[in-house]
């Protein structure tokens, strides 16, 4: 069943793909943070922001689960 | 490689090395079960690790020396085409969110122990899961082999391999001893030996990683100098091919090889046996799901390690063999003890990986072709024997596959290895998901994309080598230069689907399903689900 909840949890986790495979946007050397150029660092930022995305999408879950074994009388988790 | 044994280094090496040798026959006592004679037991820790546990063993698992070795030599050998590992194991984590907690689940309510279990199960067929097993066992083998390439270089930067002169015994001499120790350990311990282990392992590298990614710079002048250095010599024309050595930003033509190195590394890395091991040993779905958010951690520092291949240009280290491009970066920079901490941590990586690998496979071979076609009656006891001697030999054989052949030999066989698990997905996942594909269609499918995979690796050449010289070749109907296991992944599907329907025209028989959709969702606790084989002591110490 397709609900709001879940998908924003697709978002979450269909996000990094978007953002890593389209390479094109980041495989450039500016702008450079403490001598590092971008393609490096965003790529590190995108371990970061990816992390954060799945755990929204983790805690988001854990609120679907409940809501759907509350709405079943906890029969099934 | 070195003029000369480096004394303190190898004190240090040796001194971690005892420890962890100790730990691991210490660990066959560690969150014992009452039954200790079956493979859940011996083959997955009985079922009950915990997050914590989980997260060092699948850390330990899935960065192992080679990848510690191999990434930042890739950077120090052509640049940016190397760092694809960050955005290769970026993607891991949302897809083990979605789909490994349904096989957490399915393998727990019907006891299976590895994929070809639950491929055998899902759709009827032995011949499937033979398929399964067999690839898994053929992609391993040479992952296995690989880890002693990492120790190898240890030890020759450390000046204990000896000379191309030296006597072969003599130079293989410390890699037969240490994998003599940890054959012993896994076959007494089983998967709790490298679960202990890779407590030690993560610690160090994390320790020698943080260490070298401040020291370093700072000793080379900081990340501008490094970068500029880098810059220069990636402009160099290497003289095999004409053409620039490498480059810090991908040009156009190199956009899509990165991205399809990147998603299909992505897929593959949960095809194979020794991820899925690790991953069954967690005590419920919740545990994988919450390491998911905790496991990006390794790869942050894989980025930061990748980066270390430009500091060892920068630090001007000049080696023929890449691989020993890291090694010798870390005798060059840090003082001799540690260094020996950074040997020792690389050393220990190879261990962890090899032990639940040679594991991995020894499972798949008991219950999916020994169990299957030999001896079909086998029981618990005999698996769990069948499986520890399997373990041994399959140790050995990586252990005369790199005593024998070239290191090359090994790497090409790495690389099918990627492209051959990778078709296993539609099998595996697509099974997690849907009875739709039929059994023979998959077979199909996994024949095709295992000869196209084969056959166009074999192809590619490369400077110094007429075949197998890389994983990327031009995708045929789109002209752009792309990872053959991708490619061959998408021939796999197309096949896979195309055949389904002439199946289902045809009538063909489907095979028996023994699951059912509640089972994929079930979790620790609810019942029909196992709580698979209660430790006789209650554990709790490490979570």
């Amino acid at each position: 069943m397709v609900t709001p909840l879940r998908v924003v949890i697709a978002l979450c986790l269909v996000a990094p793909f978007v953002a890593m495979l389209w390479v094109g946007s980041y495989a450039k050397t500016d702008p450079v943070v403490i001598g590092i150029p971008f393609f490096y660092w965003y790529q590190m930022l995108w371990v970061l922001l990816s992390t954060g995305l799945t755990m929204i999408a983790y805690k988001l879950w854990q609120r679907d689960q409940r809501a759907r074994s509350a709405s079943k009388g906890g029969a099934s988790k | 490689m070195n003029d000369g044994v480096n004394g303190v280094a190898l004190a240090v090496f040796l001194f971690f090395f005892l420890l962890v040798t100790a730990m691991g026959f210490m660990a066959a006592r560690w969150r014992k079960a009452e039954n200790e004679h079956s493979l859940d037991e011996w083959g997955l820790g009985g079922r009950s690790f915990g997050t914590w546990v989980t997260w060092f063993l699948l850390g330990g698992d899935l960065y192992t020396a080679y990848t510690f070795v191999a990434v930042p030599a890739a950077i120090y050998a052509a640049g940016a085409a190397g760092f694809f590992a960050v955005p290769y194991t970026i993607l891991v984590y949302p897809l083990i969110f979605t789909f490994l907690p349904r096989l957490w689940s399915v393998s727990h309510k019907h006891g299976y122990v590895t994929t070809s279990d639950f491929v055998r199960g899902r759709f009827g067929s032995k011949g499937l899961s033979l398929a399964v097993a067999v690839t898994g066992i053929l992609a391993t083998m040479p992952y296995i082999a690989l880890q002693l390439v990492g120790i190898q270089a240890v030890l020759d930067v450390m000046g204990v391999g000896g000379g191309e002169t030296t006597n072969w015994f003599v130079k293989d001499l410390p890699l037969l001893i240490a994998f003599g120790v940890l054959a012993a350990y896994t076959y007494s311990s089983g998967l709790r030996a490298p679960a202990l282990i890779a407590f030690v392992k993560d610690t160090l590298i994390y320790l020698v990683i943080a260490v070298a990614i401040i020291y370093i710079p700072i000793k080379l002048g900081g990340f501008d100098e490094i970068f500029a250095s880098a810059s220069e010599a990636y402009s160099q024309t290497n003289p095999a091919t004409g053409a620039p050595r490498g480059a810090l930003v991908p040009g156009d033509a190199g956009q899509w090889t990165y991205a399809t190195l990147a998603l299909g590394s992505a897929l593959a890395l949960f095809m194979y046996p020794h991820s899925i091991t690790a991953t069954l040993s967690s005590r419920s779905r919740e545990v994988i799901r919450r390491n998911t958010t905790i496991l990006p951690l390794y790869s942050l520092m894989l980025g930061l390690l990748a980066l270390l291949g430009f500091m060892a240009i920068a630090a001007g280290v000049k080696v023929q063999n890449g691989q020993l491009a890291i090694p010798q970066l870390f005798e060059n920079m840090f003082p001799a003890w540690f260094a020996g901490v950074a040997f020792a941590a690389i050393g220990i990586g190879a261990l962890v990986p090899a032990a639940i690998m040679s594991i991995a496979a020894a499972n798949l071979f008991t219950r999916n072709i020994y169990k299957d076609f030999i001896k079909p009656d086998a029981t618990p006891k005999q698996e769990t024997q069948v499986s520890k001697i399997v373990s041994l030999l399959v140790k050995v054989g990586a252990l005369v596959f790199v005593l024998t052949m070239d290191k090359t030999v090994a790497i090409n066989f790495q690389l099918l290895g990627g492209i051959w698990i990778l078709q296993t997905f539609p099998a595996l996942v697509g099974g997690l998901f849907t009875r739709w594909f039929h059994r023979w269609a998959l077979i199909g499918g996994w024949a095709v994309g295992m000869i196209y995979g084969t056959v166009a690796a074999y192809g590619v050449a490369s400077p110094t080598q007429k075949h197998f010289g890389g994983s990327a070749k031009e995708i045929p109907g789109i002209g752009e230069i792309g990872y053959i296991g991708l490619t061959a992944f998408v021939l796999n599907v197309v096949v896979t689907v195309v055949l389904t329907f002439v199946m289902r025209a045809l009538k063909a028989p489907e095979g028996v399903d023994q699951t059912k959709p509640e089972d994929y969702t079930a979790d620790a606790g609810d019942p029909g689900v196992q709580v698979e084989l209660p430790p006789a002591t209650a554990g709790s110490s490490t979570h």
